[in-house]
């Protein structure tokens, strides 16, 4: 009976998910490419994984004993920091590089803007452009096999042909975590369907990329360039698993298209106009930081709101 | 407090212009790769400031009010060139390190505006003092500045280099968002310690005149009128600026003020707009 009649003020229905449970979906999301990477690279991609993790999550710790803050090493944020960070890194970078990488995305990109939900860029990928700034040499000496070469883009850039077989299974050098595009899909096609990100984001990415490299590319419409560009480099990380970071990109649905098709045009230009052969870092890091105009500009028009007319200018010579 | 040591208190603590007034960021982001560079780019517009504050505090009765900004530029445009002269004859390693950043003194905000807040209205002593207050605090922030992105940038501390550190060379601290960063940690770590002195019950005096900082980090300052509000106002009464404005005003107020010397000069001061309006109205009755 007084059940029955129990008045609550709202909210009435609440999701299970919270930040932890979220951040356990990224990842178990991210294990397929995490376990392909150790296979791909060996043991020393699996050190340098639990080196980053535990560098990020004891930074972050101690950063708010520090200051006097409660600890949000609970909400497994800086895990995924950490993940994110090691799968962008090459299996041979040195320990105390990429120890710096993670104090540096966690304590000066993350924790010093006001933690989690107020960074203005993806931690992750701060700290990693903060290595390749840092230590241009050691961050872009890929092995693979043993053997030191040319990642699939750089060759690609150089103007030989690559197996794309080879770098859709992930057979080929790079970063521990971006060289498999098919254990990322998988791990994406996860992520959507139990509704952690939405396609929006990394869909309008990927197809304004493709077409400005159809466009642009100099090759035309040859499916085995654009799908070698689709594949290769950290395309398919970055558009599932970095862009789509709730902290830095719109809410707006108007502006996650913006966001997508910013991102899509800066990766193409980088990649095709710029001297380096990879630019999925910087383009998301640009991007991010114009997420506060994006959403300015397309906040949407609250339900039963009459759009305002536009007073016109009346020209002088009328 | 003795007025000259204030000045130099002032100049490197209170007001240090790298840290607190966070003036004259160019040269500080910008040569700051090395210790020895910061000491460089410090010292020589230690030089220039300190003598330029001489300068313009020696003609402060000469120069007119109203083209006292010209005439600051030439008195230290022309110490610059001296300086400029003399370190590419005698230092010619740290002129080329600096390169385009020694011309560029003469136009730091630091000198301009110690020459318009400070040296103007003040006697050549303390002037003298205030010019080597605020060139050491600058010279103290970017050797600090300095000796950090050296040590992490290049692994070695003023051109000596630490074994230690051999292999351990961050680049990014010897480029431009290192230095940001630096900075950033710096002013932190500054606010810290003086945070921790007012907990111990050490106030730092509060800064004076108008808004919270210092006239010569007010963008009002040029056409501000109420130039009584210096920095030692706590020698003085407090004066209304609307009185004095006014020669009107009683003669002993006037005097204490500390940029006007003379009945005169506040009234040049006080009604530099209305100057610029008549000679604009003059100007199109012709």
């Amino acid at each position: 009976m007084s059940d029955l009649l129990k008045v609550s003020s709202s909210p009435h229905v609440r999701a299970k998910d919270d930040t932890s449970r979220i951040m356990l979906y990224v990842i178990l999301a991210l294990m397929p490419t995490y376990v392909f990477g150790v296979i791909n690279f060996g043991l020393r991609a699996l050190l340098l994984v639990g080196v980053c993790i535990i560098s990020c999550v004891l930074s972050e710790f101690l950063f708010e004993k520090a200051v006097g803050k409660k600890s949000t090493v609970g909400d497994l944020s800086a895990v995924v920091t950490g993940l994110l960070l090691a799968l962008n890194l090459p299996h041979t970078l040195p320990i105390w590089q990429a120890v710096i990488g993670s104090v540096f995305a966690i304590v000066v990109v993350k924790m010093l803007f006001g933690g989690l939900g107020q960074n203005f860029m993806n931690p992750a990928l701060g700290g990693r452009v903060f290595l390749l700034i840092s230590f241009a040499t050691t961050m872009t000496n890929f092995e693979f096999d043993g053997v030191a070469g040319p990642t699939p883009l750089a060759a690609l850039k150089t103007g030989e042909t690559v197996n794309t077989l080879d770098m859709l299974i992930g057979r080929t050098g790079g970063t521990i975590g971006e060289t498999s595009a098919l254990c990322i899909l998988v791990g994406a096609i996860f992520l959507i369907l139990v509704g952690v990100i939405d396609l929006v984001i990394p869909g309008v990415y990927i197809v304004s990329f493709a077409i400005f490299i159809i466009l642009f590319g100099g090759h035309g419409f040859d499916t085995g360039y654009l799908v070698a560009h689709l594949c290769g480099g950290g395309l398919m990380l970055g558009a599932f698993f970095m862009a789509t970071d709730y902290v830095t990109s719109p809410i707006t649905p108007l502006g996650k298209v913006i966001f997508g098709i910013c991102l899509g045009v800066l990766t193409g230009l980088f990649r095709i106009f710029g001297n380096s052969a990879e630019g999925v870092s910087y383009a998301i890091i640009f991007s991010n930081l114009l997420v506060p105009l994006i959403e300015r500009v397309t906040v949407p028009r609250a339900f039963g709101v009459v759009k305002e007319k536009k007073v016109r200018e009346v020209k002088a010579n009328e | 407090m003795n007025r000259n040591i204030e000045r130099l208190y002032n100049g490197l603590w209170k007001e240090n212009p790298t840290f607190v007034l966070m003036l004259g960021m160019c040269p500080t982001l910008a040569v700051t790769t090395s210790a020895i560079n910061g000491i460089g780019m410090g010292l020589s517009t230690t030089v220039v400031l300190v003598l330029s504050n001489m300068m313009i505090s020696a003609l402060r009765n000469l120069i007119p009010d109203r083209v006292r900004m010209p005439a600051f530029i030439v008195v230290v445009a022309s110490f610059v060139t001296m300086v400029q002269f003399l370190m590419q004859g005698f230092l010619p390693t740290l002129y080329e390190a600096l390169g385009i950043y020694i011309p560029l003194i003469v136009v730091n905000c630091i000198i301009l505006g110690r020459a318009e807040s400070y040296a103007s209205k003040n006697p050549v002593i303390p002037s003298m003092f205030d010019g080597i207050g605020m060139g050491l605090g600058f010279t103290v922030g970017l050797t600090f500045i300095g000796v950090v992105r050296e040590i992490l940038g290049a692994g070695s501390a003023f051109n000596v280099a630490i074994p230690a550190l051999d292999n351990y060379h961050i680049a990014l601290f010897g480029l431009a968002p290192g230095a940001f960063i630096v900075l950033g940690f710096l002013v932190a770590v500054m606010n810290v310690i003086r945070r921790k002195m007012e907990e111990k019950g050490k106030p730092l005096p509060a800064v004076q005149g108008c808004l919270a900082g210092d006239c010569a980090g007010c963008s009002l300052s040029t056409a501000c009128t109420g130039k009584s509000l210096t920095h030692h106002v706590d020698e003085l009464p407090p004066v209304n600026p609307a009185e004095v404005a006014k020669p009107t005003a009683n003669e002993m107020e006037v005097k204490q003020t500390a940029n006007a010397k003379n009945s005169e000069d506040v009234e040049k001061s006080g009604s530099d707009s209305s100057y610029a309006d008549d000679d604009i109205v003059g100007k199109e009755d012709k």
